[in-house]
This record gives structure tokens, sequence and C-alpha cells, in this order.
């Protein structure tokens, strides 16, 4: 008889799921490994509510595998280690973000870059080591490996930290590589949504000069005012568009509807680059002529390796970057992927999940 | 007609967007104290002069005098020259002036200088439109002229002017250029061939993405690839896949990027060198899931231009040419336009270009 969710490994888990492609989320019982010798079990206390999470449960991307428990932004504690871990002891708080899993014996692999790994397993919609269906951290608790477990730093609050495990991740990484981070440069950041809002402020603290670029004018005064921004540029001004032309050293592009990059591209500064972190459902149009003319680049990045990832939350922490929140209760997680939808959030959705999480 | 100069010239110029070329008497101005003056023996004929002569980009002003691929001999030398002399083998590419001032210009890269001055159809400082090589002779500011070292033959040295430095700076400047890397070369034209010389010649691996499997032969015998790929059968671009550092696309027509984006391998870059003139469809996946980058290039700066020069001394690389008498040049634009040229035209100018009508 093939092994349900509930009884294919031997710990009962309790979380929350989506069944079909309505991406309604609802309680869920399944199951866990035992705590291996390289494994870390994580209490859950909190985790980040990331888009992907969204496009997932509703199948936008065509490959979820229902029942579907997301949550890519985990913070807790460890309350088991195996006799392998050197990293982390009991009573540590630790932090998994968006992969659980690699071969760790490729090249990306050998360079700590994990998430190129041919073998990269997400953690959750995908399939585990062991041949089972990952499920993500809108449950109690998680066993991870631990190369993909993250010592969350002391000064970095468990809640509002949550969300740099992907969001942090997915802007900091970019901005290293491609050498984005030569104070008194300017940064444009496109969209400010849960990546944006976090790359003002990992901007900000590597002394970069950033704009905001959005098709929403109301977002000027928080972006000014809350995130640090130095200013605001609406791309439905054409005159204030005109006159940004050929300012900017790079941008970072977070929007993932399909947009076009020809006023972008404008932005840039000769030599200047784009980087694409926003996963548009259909290809984009990319305009020759910006680019030949200005020796310009267009460039993607997708999270980070763990070594970059522990990186990424020592320099918040040194920095007191944190993701700006909107804590809510398991049961509200419906009417805030609603909201999410229509970018209702300032900036993130985080599950407080040891609050709240409990079988009925 | 616009405003006369103090030296008379002749040459072809098209004079409307038929793009037909016809014999044009202008002038060009006396030499001046930073000024280079040189005699015309021979001008590659660039696929950006037919788009010019013919108005596809919109920006044309007519009569067009094209040429941007010029060799030939020094008459005379203003008296602040330092670097040429009379008698001198000099080339002038697709650049004639620049601001001089701003950070591309001192980090020598005046290709991309806000205020450059292209070699034909540009506004000059004197307020007379630049005109270029399909003429007898050339006046041009010392900075943007180059050297044709001794060894080379002038007129298939021409193309390297514009063709050459076109895939030579995207290679420099984005490290394509380590023996052993494994390169890609799309389309196989003026640019294109080109582009397999130069990779060989730094020692890398050259494979020739190609629509026709007809030009697997002189990819791999004439031009010295090492493999050969139809990028519209699938097969072939499958068992190619994550195996190239970089690709040179030197193709100027629509065309599909997801295929190509395919087989760089992470973190590979595509260079974009010719110039669809429609935005291409940008795949965007790829370029998140294997941090692989799109880029584009221009041409190149005056000094990397002479660099590119004196590599293709070296190493014996020069264009394979199809040398044309001026009255054929009509001709060779239509054929052109078919891509039935391997590779380059040049006009032999010295020798054919003459001031009375052609009949």
């Amino acid at each position: 008889m093939a092994k349900s969710p509930e009884t294919e490994h031997p710990n009962k888990v309790f979380g929350w799921a989506a069944r079909d492609k309505s991406g309604v989320l609802s309680p869920f019982n399944f199951s866990r490994r035992d705590n291996g010798e390289n494994d870390v079990t994580v209490k859950i206390l909190f985790c980040g509510v990331c888009h992907t999470d969204l496009h997932t449960v509703k199948n936008d991307w065509g490959y979820s595998y229902y029942p579907v428990v997301p949550g890519h932004e985990i913070v807790g504690i460890a309350t088991k280690v195996g006799k392998n871990v050197t990293k982390f002891k009991e009573g540590d708080r630790v932090g998994v973000g968006v992969i659980t899993g690699s071969c760790q014996s490729c090249e990306s692999c050998d360079q700590d870059l994990e998430n190129y790994c041919p073998q990269m397993s997400f953690t959750y919609n995908a399939i585990g080591a062991d041949g089972t269906k990952n499920y993500g951290g809108y449950s109690d608790n998680i066993v991870v490996d631990q190369r993909f477990v993250l010592r969350f730093p002391e000064n970095l609050p468990s809640d509002s930290g949550a969300p740099l495990l992907c969001a942090g991740i997915t802007v900091y990484s970019p901005m290293k590589y491609y050498g984005m981070t030569e104070a008194g440069k300017h940064l444009g950041v496109a969209g400010l949504g849960g990546l944006g809002h976090v790359a003002v402020k990992i901007a900000k603290a590597f002394g970069l000069k950033v704009t905001v670029i959005s098709s929403s004018p109301k977002k000027e005064e928080e972006a000014i005012t809350q995130l640090g921004a130095d200013s605001f540029l609406v791309t439905t001004d054409p005159q204030k568009m005109q006159a940004a032309i050929g300012t900017m050293d790079y941008i970072i592009d977070t929007v993932s509807a399909v947009h076009a990059l020809y006023p972008l591209l404008g932005l840039l500064k000769v030599n200047g680059k784009l980087i694409a972190l926003g996963l548009p459902e259909k290809p984009l149009e990319l305009p020759m002529f910006p680019l030949v003319l200005g020796r310009k680049m267009v460039g993607g990045s997708d999270i980070g390796g763990m070594k970059e990832t522990q990186e990424m939350l020592d320099f918040c922490a040194k920095h007191n970057i944190t993701a700006d929140i909107e804590l809510i209760k398991m049961d509200e997680i419906n009417s805030a992927m609603e909201r999410l939808a229509k970018s209702d959030v300032k900036y993130r959705f985080v599950i407080d999940v040891a609050n709240s999480l409990s079988p009925p | 007609m616009g405003k006369v100069l103090e030296k008379e010239a002749f040459g072809l110029a098209a004079k409307d967007n038929s793009g037909v070329l016809s014999p044009f008497s202008f002038s060009r101005r006396e030499t001046g104290e930073k000024d280079v003056r040189f005699k015309v023996l021979f001008c590659g004929i660039c696929h950006s002069d037919l788009h010019m002569v013919k108005n596809e980009w919109g920006s044309s002003i007519y009569p067009v005098v094209p040429g941007h691929e010029i060799v030939g001999v020094v008459t005379e030398v203003g008296a602040k020259v330092t670097k040429f002399k009379t008698g001198d083998n000099v080339g002038v590419g697709c650049l004639v002036g620049s601001c001089g001032s701003c950070d591309n210009c001192t980090e020598g890269m005046e290709n991309y200088c806000p205020k450059l001055i292209q070699t034909y159809g540009f506004k000059y400082y004197d307020d007379t439109i630049t005109c270029g090589g399909y003429s007898d002779h050339m006046v041009c500011d010392e900075g943007f002229v180059i050297r044709i070292p001794d060894n080379l033959p002038m007129d298939a040295a021409a193309p390297l002017l514009c063709a050459g430095i076109t895939v030579y700076s995207p290679m420099k400047y984005h490290g394509l250029d380590k023996p052993g890397m494994h390169i890609g070369v799309v389309g196989l034209g003026g640019l294109g061939h080109v582009g397999v010389k130069f990779a060989k010649a730094m020692g890398c691996k050259v494979t020739v993405i190609s629509t026709s499997e007809g030009k697997r032969d002189e990819a791999i015998n004439r031009l010295g690839a090492d493999t050969f790929l139809v990028s519209r059968d699938p097969k072939q671009v499958k068992d190619a896949m994550g195996t190239m550092d970089g690709i040179i696309d030197t193709v100027s027509a629509t065309h599909p990027l997801l295929p190509l984006l395919g087989l760089l391998k992470h973190k590979g870059k595509l260079v974009m060198v010719g110039a669809p003139v429609k935005p291409l469809e940008l795949p965007v996946l790829p370029l998140i899931f294997e941090r692989k980058m799109v880029v584009g290039s221009l041409i190149g700066g005056i000094k990397e231009t002479q660099e590119m020069m004196d590599m293709a001394a070296k190493h014996n690389i020069t264009a394979d040419i199809e040398l044309i008498s001026a009255d054929y040049v009509n001709t060779a634009m239509e054929r052109l336009e078919k891509a039935d040229v391997r590779y380059r035209f040049v006009i032999d100018v010295a020798n054919t270009l003459k001031p009375s009508p052609i009949l």
C-alpha cells in the first residue's frame, strides 16, 4: 500500500498545506524523517511568506506537487543535532532558507554555490535525497542536513530576520557577484515589495546612493523616510524618467510581472548592469540598441549559496537590517495570500508559527 | 549643398533611401595642426553602410558617403602630429571625434562617448556632415588614426577596423580571451568569420553556430573553427548544452535567444554585437537559474583598436575579402543584402574610384 504523507516517515508533524491550485491552505498532518547523523531538527518559531509560496500553491509555474506545505524563510530553535553535526547544538537559534539539499560534490557545490547545483533540492515542493517530498516551514518542525542550516546572529530578531533567508540573500548575492557594492555608486531598485525593500536597506549599508523605481507614487514617502532611499522615480512620469536617463550604475529589478526593460536600460550609465530577480511568466522584450550602444548588461541571479547566506545574515546583523513585516497567525494565511497577490503588504508577512500553529 | 571646405574630394554617395551610390564631388577641410591626411587605397563595405544608405535606422542625412573600414597612405600631417608621417600606412575605423574629457574618453573608450562623432553621417566640429571612406582621400584627427603594421596586406586588413574591433573588444572586456575557453560564434559573415580567427588566435576552442548546414565545411576547413552547430537542429543544440564560456552573436536579424542561452555554461555570457532593430525575446529564467548574462558591445576604443590591429599582425589575421571596383559597389550592396559574400567586400578605391561619372 502506498504510504501517505502521515505515514511515510516516523515522526508526526503538523502544518498547513494547499491541496490544489485554488491555493487555499488548510491544516495538514504529515511526517518527517528521524534526525540523522548529519541532521538538525528545528522547532519552527517563525516563517516568512514569500511570493514564491503564493506562486507555488497556485501552481503558477506548472510544477506544484500537491499537497504543498510552503515556507522557506524559517527561523527556529535546534532541538536535536546528529552525531556528525559540529556547527550547531541543541538550543541554538537557527535558520533554514530556500534549499535543503544538493549533491555536495560538483563544481558548484565545491565553490559553496549549492544554489546552482544541478541536483539542488528546494525546501518544499521538491524531492529530497531520500526520494520523498520536501515540506516547508508552515509547520511545527523541520529536519535539515547541517550544511543547509544557518546560524542566526544574536542581535537579529527571529521574526523580522526570517525574510532575509530568501529575500535578503536574493538581493545580497547579485550585489556582491556583479560588483554592485562600491560606496558612492548609484543603484536603482525597481519594485518595492519583499525583495525591493530589503535591497534598499542592504544597498544603503554598502554606502550606495539608492533610487527606488516604481509605478506607484504612493510608495514614495515610505521609500524615503522609512527605508532610507535617496530618491524615488515614478515610471509613469515621462519628464522625471527623461531626467534620470544615464544616471544609474546598476539596477536591481525585482518586478515579477511582465514589464518593459527599455526604460530601465535607459536609466543605466554606459557599462551599467541590470540584474533581473523577478520571475515573469513570459519572456521579456530586450531592445538591442541600448544594450549595444552603452555596453550594458542584463543578468540574473538565484538566491545564494550557503556560505554567502551566512555572510549575508552576519552583514545584516552588523548593520541592523531586518525586513519590515506584518506578523500573522497561521489561520490568517489565506487572507494574507490574497493581500499578497495584490501587493497589499508592507513588505513581508511572517507567520508566528510557534504561537499560532496548533493541531485542531 | 552645405558648407564648402578648402580641399576638393570625390567619392560615392547615396542620395536617397534607394541606397543607390553614384559619383559625388564634395570637399574636405585642409589639414589642421592635429590632422593626418591620407590617400585612400581600400575601403571595406560594412553591413552598417548598407543600413545607412537605405536609412534603415532612420538617422541618415543625405547625401551619405559611407565607409568606415578605410586604409591608405599618409600624404600630409599637421604641425602638431607626432605619431604619423608622410608615407605611413594608416587606417580609420568608425570614429573620427569624441569629447576627450568624459570618463569613457579618459578610459580609452571613445566609442561610448556621448559626443562621439562617427566617420560618416555625423555632424563634425566645423558643422559639416562627416563623409566616409568611399572617397579618394580622408583627413582625420591623429587621435583616431590607426597604424597598419607592415606585414598586413592593406586590402584584407581594412575590415578589421570595424569587424575586427567589434569582436575583439568584448572578448577582452568580458574575459572571453583565455586559452582553453570555449567560444561560440553565431553567424558566419563579416563579423563572424573574423570572430572565429581572433578566438582561435587567443587559444580558444571555437564552435560556429549557424542556421545553415551549408557553411560547415568552410567554418571548419577554411576558417579553422573546431566544431559547427546548426541552431535549428534541436539534437545538435541539446548535445552542446552548457558547454560554452561565451557566445559572440553577430546576427542582426531577429532570432531566438533561448537556445543560445542554453548553450552557455553557468555564468556564461552572450555578447550581442549584431544589432537587430526590433527587440528580441529575452527568457529570464536561464539568466536567473544559471546566472547567465546578455551583454552588448559597440566597436571599441582607439587604443584597443590599435592593440587589435597589432595582434592581427602578430597572428597574421586578416579578413577574407572579395576585392571589387568602385563601379561594382551597387551590385555588391545587393549581394551583401543576401549575405552573398565570403566575407567582406573591399573597394579598390585608389585604382578604380574616378571623379568622372560611371556609365
